[in-house]
């Protein structure tokens, strides 16, 4: 029992001090990446490269002064912050980054981050709720609506793999993909979980709920100083959490491709992969335009959703007869 | 049928959009790092005016006709200039510029009838004040003079 705890503890610290690290290398990747697309170097001044640039910013909003917006409800919009950032360290728990590198190995992991993925949405509202301010209510507004519909396809591509599996365990999902891997199989369902994904941490081209240039910044408008830190560090840690599952459900997790490992260690695999995820996020990040609001409602009730029902029907008719 | 028509136009037109950003993540950049690179002038630039400095005399060749002076429009030339000798010529002794009223026109530079003036590739001006904008342009000769002089030196003790 208490090596049990002992493992919990330790690996909900690494996970801590990993997502810092994560957000810190994100953010510079992200500018990088939107300024060579825009055939600029984006950050170059501090340190190599750039490199340190993140930290002279998370040190500036760490010095800012917290300002409380008038009239706002003072409870729920410092909690909030903290709110977003459960979740996101909550996932850490049951994802595999290797093959006993795992934090602990539930039966039902992957039903535990997407029952506390959720708990986004209600940190989002909150947050928008409570600052009293018509931009952060509609910003909190239109990412429940937006979450509401993108779960259904999200979850329904997840259900496909689930069942071929027959099992809700990470560790189960990534070793039934030693030969092949499930975006393979299951291309479509594979392709709806990442636009899902896209759309589920709020990033272009489904950035609606902070459309910067209608809503300000939609949902985090009056946050300031480290309140806005964290909502930034969950965003990004969200995007990586998002993308592991990505690799673990569909690009086989710390598996090489075709069982082939090339004597390289799974844990760079796994990160392998879901930095190259990540990357495609930012790509479309930096190339779509964002989507309209009836535009994206659309999108999901009518195309989404159908096309992974009928990609869940076929993939429960072809195991019960196959 | 044109559900899934339209499905599939639209993601091909989404994957040529990404090939478009892609492509672009292997060229090169077009930012120039200014304070450490710096791209070559063109040779039309038109900083302030200075006065040329000739290889024959080492020096400047202005007559002190103030030719520059009455035809500048925006008024910022002052030259002053004294007789050494009673039916000499008039000799420099003073040429101010205010850059913060000058508008680049280049009157001056075509009227000169010694040619004496150009454009000098002065482009790094700052200023917090009006005096700041205001350059003495026999100082600032005297200066280059003595800037090449210290470099010919420099050469020939090299050589």
């Amino acid at each position: 029992m208490s090596s049990d705890w002992f493992r919990l503890i330790l690996g909900l610290l690494i996970a801590l001090g990993f997502s810092q690290l994560n957000a810190l290398f994100l953010v510079w990747l992200e500018r990088k990446v939107a300024g060579h697309i825009q055939l600029r170097p984006g950050p170059m001044e501090v340190g190599p490269h750039g490199l340190l640039q993140t930290i002279a910013d998370g040190v500036k909003l760490v010095g800012k002064e917290l300002i409380l917006p008038f009239k706002a409800d003072r409870k729920l919009f410092f909690l909030a912050p903290v709110l977003v950032f459960t979740p996101v360290l909550v996932g850490f728990l049951v994802l595999p980054f290797g093959q006993n590198m795992i934090i602990r190995d539930m039966n039902l992991g992957v039903l535990l981050i997407f029952g506390f993925s959720t708990i986004t949405v209600l940190a989002i509202l909150a947050g928008g709720w409570a600052s009293n301010n018509k931009y952060a209510l509609l910003g909190a507004v239109r990412s429940v609506a937006q979450n509401i519909a993108y779960e259904i396809p999200l979850l329904l591509s997840v259900m496909s793999v689930v069942l071929m599996v027959n099992s809700l365990s990470f560790s189960e999902i990534v070793n039934s993909q030693k030969t092949v891997w499930f975006i393979f199989l299951q291309p479509l369902a594979g392709l709806i979980y990442l636009i899902s994904a896209t759309a589920e941490t709020n990033r272009a081209p489904f950035d609606i709920p902070e459309a910067e240039s209608e809503l300000v910044a939609g949902f985090h408008t009056e946050y300031s100083g480290m309140g806005f830190g964290l909502f930034f560090l969950a965003e990004y840690t969200n995007m990586f959490i998002v993308c592991a599952v990505a690799t673990s459900l569909f690009f086989g997790g710390w598996q090489g491709l075709f069982g082939i490992n090339l004597g390289i260690p799974g844990v760079f695999w796994f990160l392998f992969k879901t930095y190259a995820l990540i990357f495609i996020i930012m790509w479309v990040r930096w190339t779509f335009p964002r989507v309209r609001f009836d535009q994206l409602m659309n999108f999901a009730w009518k195309v989404m959703i159908p096309l992974s029902l009928v990609n869940l029907v076929i993939t429960a008719i072809v195991l019960k007869f196959v | 049928m044109s559900y899934f028509k339209e499905i599939y136009y639209g993601g091909l037109s989404l994957i040529e959009g990404l090939i478009v950003t892609g492509r672009r993540l292997f060229q090169p950049l077009v930012t120039v790092q200014y304070p450490r690179k710096k791209i070559p002038l063109s040779s039309a630039f038109r900083g302030h005016i200075e006065l040329k400095i000739f290889e024959d005399s080492g020096t400047h060749k202005c007559i002190v006709c103030m030719s520059c002076e009455k035809n500048c429009p925006s008024g910022v030339i002052s030259v002053q200039g004294v007789k050494q000798k009673e039916k000499g010529p008039k000799t420099l002794t003073d040429y101010v510029i205010d850059f913060s009223k000058c508008s680049l026109c280049g009157i001056c530079v075509e009227i000169c009838p010694t040619a004496t003036l150009q454009y000098s590739r002065e482009y790094e001006l700052v200023g917090v004040t009006q005096a700041d904008c205001r350059f003495d342009l026999l100082a600032r000769l005297k200066k280059q003079v003595e800037q090449k002089e210290y470099e010919k030196n420099k050469q020939g003790k090299a050589a």
